[in-house]
C-alpha cells in the first residue's frame, strides 16, 4: 500500500464502480447452436411446470388453472382449492411427488384466502391426480397472517434425496416484520416430510415459539429452487429489491439477511440499509446487479446440449431471456443469454428426456433443441 | 301500500347515502399511491417511466387518453401487442385482483402524476360499469 498510484486506483475504483454492476457481465453469443419449439401454446403466465413423463406434463396458470398436457393435448384439471389472485399471487408452483408412481400424488402452492383475516397467504397442498381430477386434496401448510398486500408470495417446490419437500414463501410485502422473525411466516424456506409432517431434525423444532417447518429465513421473494445434481444441496434464488437478486445454497437454520443486509436499494432509489454483510448472516453464492428478476431455476444434467452440462439456467422476467450461468470452483465465471428477447421467462425445468423447457409469459412452454 | 312506500324511502335514502359517501379525491389519491407502490411499481417503476422494450410508461403515456381502456386493462388484464407513445410493447399484464375502489384510486393517482393531468375523477361506480 505504499504505492500512491495503487491507493489512488483503489479509491477511484471504489467511488466510480460502487454498486454499478456485479460481474461477470452478461454475454450475447454470436451464434446460436440451438433452436426452440413451442410445445404448449396459449398460456398467459405459466408459473409452474412438472413432468409426469416426457409426454405428460402439468402446468399452472397463475390466474388459477391447472392443466395436464398429454401428448400435446391440453386439458383443465378440476378439484383445485380456492385460489386468491392478488398482485403477484395466484396459482403458483406444481411438483410431482418422488413416490408418484405408487401414490399418484402431486404438490402445488397457491395464494390462499383461507384462514382468519382479510387477504391471503401462500399455502402448500398435496392431492392425488386421477386423469384430470384432483382427489384427496390436503392442505399441508398455510402461511399466516393473511394480508391484502400483493407482493412476495414465493413460491417454488423442490425435493431432496432424503424424502423431504422444500417450498418457499416470500416476505408478503412486510419486510420489517416477517423475514427475520421465525415466529412468523413469510421470507422463509420451509422443509416438510412428504406427508406434510415436520421432520424432527428441522432446525427450530425445539423452539416452541418458532414455526417449526422453517428451514432457513431472511429471504425476500424466492421464485427459483432446484437440487444440485451432484451435491444434492437445495439451491434457491430470490428477487432482490432494485439490484441484489441472490442465489443462495440454503443450509439448515441459516439467516440470509433480508432486509438487514442486501446489495439492493428501494425501487424509489433510496437506500434500505448501509451494510451488505453482518455476522450471523449468510452471504449469497451470487448476486445479480442489476437485477434480472429471476424466476425458475434448473441445472442441465443430461448432455443433450454439447457445452451446457452442469450449467445453471435461470429465467429473467425483466430482460426477456433465459440466463445460462457457468460455474467453476464455486463461482459464477460466465453468464450468457439463451432465447434472447423471447419474452418474460417465468420458469425453466429439465425434462425427463434431458431437454430444457422454459415457461414464457404470453407464449407457452418452449423446448430448447440443439442443432446437431 | 305502506310496504311500497317504505321500500321507496329506503331505496331513496340508500341512493343518497351512497352519493354522499363518494370518496373525496384527496383520499382516493393517497390510497391510490399505496396501491401503486404495492402492485405497479415493480414494473412501471416509481417515476412511471416503465422499462424500455418491456413495460410501457405511464408518465405522459398516450395509452391513458382512453381511460376506459386503461380501467379495462386493470380490471381484466391486458395481453398482446400495444403501441404506447409510438413504441411497440408485447407483454402480459395480468389482472392484479384489485377491487373496483382500488382501481379507481390508482387510476386517479396515475392520471395526476409524473406530468399527467386530467379533470376526470374515476369513481368506484364508474369502474363498476366497465364490462369485459
Amino acid at each position: 500500500m505504499k504505492d500512491p498510484f495503487l491507493i489512488f486506483f483503489i479509491i477511484t475504483s471504489m467511488i466510480c464502480c460502487d454498486a454499478q454492476e456485479n460481474g461477470p457481465t452478461i454475454q450475447t453469443p454470436k451464434t446460436q447452436d440451438y433452436s426452440y419449439k413451442v410445445v404448449v401454446d396459449s398460456l398467459t403466465i405459466p408459473w409452474g411446470l412438472a413432468f409426469i413423463d416426457s409426454n405428460d406434463l402439468l402446468v399452472t396458470e397463475k390466474s388459477g388453472t391447472l392443466y395436464r398436457i398429454t401428448a400435446g393435448e391440453k386439458k383443465e384439471i378440476s378439484g383445485l382449492p380456492p385460489v386468491y389472485v392478488r398482485g403477484q399471487g395466484g396459482l403458483l408452483d406444481v411438483a410431482i411427488s418422488p413416490d408418484y408412481a405408487d401414490t399418484g400424488k402431486i404438490y402445488f402452492t397457491t395464494s390462499s384466502p383461507i384462514g382468519e383475516g382479510k387477504g391471503g397467504h401462500t399455502a402448500l397442498y398435496s392431492a392425488k391426480l386421477e386423469g384430470t381430477t384432483l382427489t384427496d386434496t390436503l392442505r399441508l401448510y398455510k402461511g399466516d397472517y393473511n394480508t391484502k398486500k400483493g407482493q412476495h408470495w414465493g413460491s417454488r417446490i423442490e425435493f431432496d434425496q432424503q424424502g423431504h419437500l422444500y417450498f418457499s414463501i416470500g416476505d408478503r410485502g412486510n419486510r420489517e416484520v416477517n423475514p427475520q422473525d421465525i415466529a412468523r411466516d413469510g421470507g422463509k424456506i420451509y422443509r416438510l416430510n412428504l406427508d406434510g409432517s415436520i421432520p424432527q431434525d428441522n432446525p427450530f423444532v425445539d423452539n416452541q415459539n418458532a414455526r417449526q417447518a422453517i428451514f432457513s429465513y431472511g429471504h425476500r421473494n424466492p421464485q427459483g429452487m432446484t437440487v444440485h445434481p451432484e451435491t444434492g444441496a437445495i439451491w434457491v434464488h430470490e428477487h432482490g429489491p432494485r439490484g441484489g437478486d441472490e442465489i443462495n445454497i440454503v443450509a439448515s437454520g441459516k439467516n440470509y439477511g433480508w432486509p438487514v443486509i442486501t446489495y439492493g436499494i428501494n425501487y424509489s432509489g433510496t437506500s434500505i440499509t448501509d451494510i451488505t454483510e453482518k455476522d450471523g448472516m449468510e452471504q449469497p453464492f451470487y448476486y445479480w446487479l442489476p437485477s434480472i428478476a429471476p424466476s425458475g431455476m434448473a441445472f442441465s444434467t443430461s448432455g443433450v446440449y454439447p457445452n451446457w452440462k452442469g450449467d445453471l439456467f435461470v429465467g429473467s422476467l425483466k430482460f426477456n431471456y433465459l440466463e445460462r450461468l457457468v460455474i467453476k470452483n464455486n463461482r459464477v465465471v460466465k453468464r450468457e443469454k439463451v432465447l434472447d428477447s423471447i419474452g418474460r421467462v417465468r420458469n425453466v425445468e429439465e425434462g425427463p428426456d434431458g431437454y430444457l423447457y422454459a415457461g414464457v409469459e404470453g407464449k407457452g412452454i418452449v423446448k430448447i433443441i440443439p442443432k446437431s | 301500500m305502506k310496504g311500497l312506500f317504505l321500500a321507496l324511502v329506503l331505496t331513496f335514502s340508500a341512493i343518497t347515502t351512497h352519493l354522499y359517501q363518494q370518496k373525496p379525491l384527496e383520499d382516493s389519491l393517497s390510497d391510490g399511491e399505496e396501491v401503486y407502490t404495492d402492485f405497479c411499481v415493480q414494473c412501471h417503476i416509481s417515476n412511471g417511466e416503465g422499462v424500455p422494450n418491456a413495460f410501457p410508461p405511464l408518465a405522459k403515456s398516450d395509452f391513458l387518453n382512453n381511460i376506459d381502456k386503461s380501467i379495462h386493462a386493470l380490471k381484466y388484464g391486458l395481453s398482446g401487442p400495444i403501441i404506447v407513445n409510438g413504441k411497440p410493447y408485447n407483454a402480459v399484464m395480468a389482472t392484479q385482483g384489485l377491487d373496483n375502489e382500488e382501481i379507481a384510486d390508482v387510476m386517479n393517482y396515475i392520471l395526476r402524476n409524473w406530468g399527467n393531468t386530467t379533470d376526470t375523477v374515476v369513481t368506484e361506480d364508474y369502474v363498476n360499469t366497465i364490462a369485459q
